[in-house]
């Protein structure tokens, strides 16, 4: 019996007792072994702690108690989150043998809202990576097409809710790190605003960019997810002290009249055919259901790619600097201290990682800070004023999420900047720190899926799930 | 204080002499927070090694930095205490370099724009006052210890975690010190009026006062400063002037056998006397500084800024002046009454418990302070009570005692903590103020000495005074001097 399960599903066979979270917890866990082998989504998995949190949310079922609104959802958490007593390798050899002593917020706010956590997900090493092929233990195969990438980073994350291995997942997004593994896989994935979601635990690539995100097989789901984990943590200083909307009471408003921006630098030449026909026909839907299209002049687009990679690799040289053989994770020997720090860093890092260390370490050099660090940080705020100023003549911006649809494994891994490219369309709201999402857009040739991607203002999360239902309810998937 | 560089010097004094140093001071303090900078981890000094951990402050991978309030608070107090411009906006930047002592690989340490700058301090040597700039007051977490010695595996180092994210603040000076003793002045000053305002402990055995030297010579005249070095490692005050003078002399020795000075880091080496580079690897970084992601900029408003000034404690030099003027001290005994907050607070007790200023400034330094010191008590465990003091001054000031018999019942008083009217009574001390008793004392002394009295007659007056001591002494030195004078005159006359 492979039914396809969402929250509300989960509730009401809670509810009638038609199954118990312990039986959901352990059918998932059937289906993870029958099916993880081929897939490699699942990095470790965490039975006793799911069996535990199933035995309490059992308890209130039997208690007649109201449950909390993920009671019982088995959810998967990308590797790069810090679960207490579970290994988190962040994908990389390094933190092999690392085990948490404290739980990420995000973690701590599934729990409290019932979901079962069964494990973690594979991902590219440090979440670098547009194809999950950077993983130290190997590449994630995409569900829906299994001789093609699932994405990256949180590809395995995108991965195990494609094919029915957990009913939602939390992902981490830098540059387009969830929202590109959604559009792969087939499935909405978003990243609320920066500062939107604590950062408490998600062990950082590039801190002023990071963000903890929901994938799931509906929007209504991504919102349940995402409102679980929203919200002020006094424990990271840059998560917002803004009220949390009630996004499901908002997402269910009409869209028509609603202003939605089509930036003219997304649709350049590069883009793949198949994708720019389905996008169009996406459009279509929205002037189906009255919305307005206002064709938009993003003059800043460009530099998106280059500032990024500035940016984001600065930030992970020194977030990286930890890894050093000192106090967890994988240590090598040396002759002297240096030469531990050498060879625990050469074992311990992939190609990638290394590749943007450097490059990190490059930019913030004395001579050289001014030429590139902070001029990205000026080309940023560029950036992020290009989405200002399209705010107060849209109400969200639309775009491809991906110029191409999933491509086959070892495709790109030759070619370092054909595989940044991968990240154009989603790098731009990264650096200006607006909620994303992408929302499944059709398959090419019926085997390939495309999303859809839409920016809100920040802090405009409901608006954004708003439109993206919308889709979803008006035939977005089959276009 | 150590011997003056000249005295053990190779070099001529002439030679010295054709130089001037520059020097100036790089000041890490320890802030007296309960609590670490960026995590709710305990500084207490002197725990189990790795007992006041966290995630945080070990940096474990994923967890960030939560500003403490109070650090900057402490920052602020220090920052208007030594005369800085605070400013509204000041942001934290790591600064990258990799060590075991560093948990993140990188410490938060406010780098372009730190929470105050451009202040200064009032030194003051050999009379002289002197006005030494400060450049710039920043905030940052401290390291963690490393600990090399001491365990059974020889080829192994220890951490302890305990220390690391203690608040610091560093207060760079401009370089406007021109000897070691200068130096010296500087840093004890700076330590005075960090104790005033209570930011920190000062306690350079436990860390928390630690010191380094930018020191360069020019020739005297020369308007551009010479090649600076850094001297590291002065970690105590006898320490800082020895460093110092040593290097000052090093670089003219190498100036005047035609070498040149290096900017370069230097280790001050205590057991073999001199400065020592630091090792090429150690000294070539590039620390990468960057604005600290994890943390939004620090923000001190003119209303927080205000609240926090109106809240100071009167500094040194402001309660100097104040003492002078209102209770009449001399500027030697306010400088003594105000070395300490406690200090002052305690000869302000004594005044205000009726004692007048001069005679509570004497007592304070004759006596207190003496005894204290003997006993290697601070003011505040002192046995004797402000207002048990003034009550003895009261006592001599109207004659109930004698000065003489005061000390003598202040030594008692400090022994066991009794009051002055106790002890008094208890051992019969009372001032002789009956003329019948001192007159009975004074015709003895007469009749035993006939010579003195043909002195005095025949018009020495200096005689007078050992008729005076005399009947003082065959009185126990408790009778009334006034007494004794106008019985002896009418005796004489
Ligand atoms: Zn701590």
């Amino acid at each position: 019996m492979a039914t396809n399960w969402t929250i509300n599903g989960v509730r009401e066979a809670l509810t009638a007792k038609k199954i118990s979270a312990r039986e959901l917890t352990a059918e998932f866990y059937k289906r993870i072994e029958a099916r993880n082998p081929e897939l490699n989504a699942y990095l470790a998995l965490s039975p006793e702690r799911a069996q535990a949190q199933a035995e309490r949310v059992d308890a209130l079922v039997a208690a007649g108690k109201p449950l909390p609104p993920l009671a019982g959802v088995p959810v998967a958490v990308k590797d790069v989150i810090s679960t207490r007593g579970t290994k988190t390798t962040c994908g990389s050899k390094i933190l092999e043998p690392y085990v948490p002593a404290y739980d990420a917020t995000a973690i701590e706010r599934l729990e409290a809202a019932g979901a079962v956590i069964l494990g973690k997900t594979n991902c590219d090493e440090f979440a670098m990576g547009s194809s999950n092929e950077n993983s130290a233990y190997g590449p994630v195969k995409n569900p829906v097409a299994l001789d093609r990438v699932p994405g990256g980073s949180s590809g395995g994350s995108a991965a195990v809710v494609a094919a029915g291995l957990a009913v939602a997942s939390l992902g981490t997004d830098t540059g387009g790190s969830i929202r590109q593994p959604g559009a792969f896989c087939g499935i909405p994935a978003m990243m609320g605003s920066y500062g939107r979601v604590s950062r408490y635990g998600l062990i950082a690539f590039a801190s002023s960019l990071d963000r903890i995100g929901p994938f799931a097989t509906s929007v209504g789901d991504v919102a349940r997810v995402l409102q679980a984990i929203a919200g002020r943590d006094p424990r990271d200083s840059t998560s917002t002290t803004d009220a949390v909307p009630d996004y499901l009471a908002e997402m269910d408003k009409p869209v028509k009249g609603l202003r939605l921006g089509i930036p003219k630098e997304y649709f350049a030449p590069g883009m793949d055919e198949g994708v720019r026909k389905k996008i169009e026909a996406g459009i279509e839907i929205y002037r189906k259901l009255g919305c307005e299209l206002v064709e938009l002049r993003m003059p800043h687009t460009d530099y998106a790619i280059a500032t990024y990679y500035i940016i984001a690799t600065a930030e992970a040289s020194s977030n990286l600097a930890r890894f050093d053989g000192v106090r967890y994770g994988l240590r090598v020997d040396g002759d002297s201290l240096v030469g531990m720090y050498r060879k625990t860093r050469g074992a311990g890092f992939g190609a990638e990682v290394k590749r943007r260390i450097v490059l990190g370490t490059y930019v913030l050099s004395a001579g050289y800070y001014d030429a590139y660090y902070l001029k990205g940080q000026k080309v940023r705020a560029l950036i992020a004023r290009d989405f200002r100023e399209a705010f107060t003549k849209v109400d969200a911006i639309l775009t491809p999420t991906s110029p191409v649809p999933p491509f086959k494994l070892g495709e790109r891994t030759a070619d370092p900047l054909q595989m940044y490219l991968a990240d154009i369309y989603t790098v731009t709201g990264s650096l200006a720190g607006v909620p994303g999402i992408s929302v499944p857009c059709g398959k090419i040739d019926g085997k390939l899926p495309v999303g859809l991607q839409l920016f809100g203002p920040a802090f405009g999360e409901a608006r954004v799930l708003q439109l993206a239902q919308a889709f979803e309810q008006n035939g977005g998937a089959t276009v | 204080m150590a011997k003056s560089a000249s005295e053990n010097s190779a070099l001529a004094p002439e030679i010295l002499a054709k130089y001037e140093p520059v020097i100036g001071l790089e000041v890490h303090v320890q802030l007296q927070t309960r609590t670490k900078i960026f995590c709710s981890c305990s500084t207490r000094f002197g725990d189990a090694p790795n007992s006041n951990v966290c995630p945080v402050c070990l940096g474990l991978p994923g967890t960030l930095p939560v500003l403490n309030k109070r650090a900057v608070e402490m920052g602020v107090r220090a920052s208007l205490a030594i005369n800085c411009a605070v400013h509204e906006h000041s942001r934290f930047a790591r600064k990258n370099y990799f060590y075991p002592d560093l948990p993140k690989g990188y410490q938060i340490s406010m780098y372009d724009q730190p929470l105050a700058t451009g202040g200064w301090l009032e030194i003051e040597h050999e009379g002289a006052r002197k006005r030494i700039g400060i450049t710039r007051l920043h905030l940052e977490d401290d390291a963690a210890k490393a600990l090399h010695e001491g365990f059974s595996a020889a080829d192994k180092s220890y951490v302890d975690y305990n220390r690391g994210g203690t608040p610091l603040a560093e207060i760079v000076s401009e370089p406007d010190i021109r000897t070691p003793a200068e130096a010296y002045a500087y840093l004890t000053t700076l330590k005075q009026v960090m104790l005033y305002t209570e930011v920190s402990d000062c306690n350079m055995e436990e860390g928390s006062l630690r010191c380094d030297a930018n020191v360069s010579v020019r020739l005297r005249g020369a308007e551009q400063f010479g090649v600076k070095v850094e001297v590291k490692n002065l970690n105590s005050f006898r320490y800082l002037q020895k460093a110092i003078e040593y290097e000052i002399e090093r670089q003219i020795g190498v100036l005047e056998s035609g070498g040149k000075i290096f900017q370069e880091t230097r280790l001050w080496n205590q057991n073999e006397g001199r400065t020592i580079p630091m090792r090429s690897k150690e000294k070539a970084h590039d620390y990468r500084y960057f604005p600290e992601p994890d943390l939004l900029p620090v923000h001190v408003s003119a209303a927080w800024r205000e609240a926090i000034r109106a809240a100071m404690p009167e500094m040194p030099d402001a309660k100097r002046a104040r003492f002078v003027s209102q209770y009449g001290a001399t500027p030697y005994d306010a400088a003594v009454l105000t070395e300490t907050r406690a200090r002052g607070a305690y000869f302000e007790s004594v005044v205000q418990a009726g004692a007048p200023g001069k005679s509570a400034a004497n007592w304070m330094q004759t006596e207190l302070l003496r005894r204290l010191n003997d006993s290697g008590k601070e003011i505040e465990a002192s046995p004797v009570a402000p207002a048990a003091l003034a009550e003895l001054i009261s006592m001599v000031e109207a004659g109930q005692i004698t000065a003489a018999v005061g000390k003598k019942v202040f030594a008692a008083m400090f022994e066991t903590g009794r009051a002055a009217k106790e002890i008094v009574a208890a051992e019969g001390l009372g001032q002789i103020s009956d003329t019948g008793a001192i007159e009975q004392a004074a015709r003895e002394v007469i009749e035993k000495n006939p010579d003195n009295v043909a002195k005095y007659k025949a018009g020495n007056e200096g005689v007078f005074k050992f008729f005076v001591g005399q009947v003082m002494r065959a009185t126990k030195g408790q009778a009334n001097p006034q007494a004794i004078n106008d019985v002896l005159k009418k005796l004489l006359s």
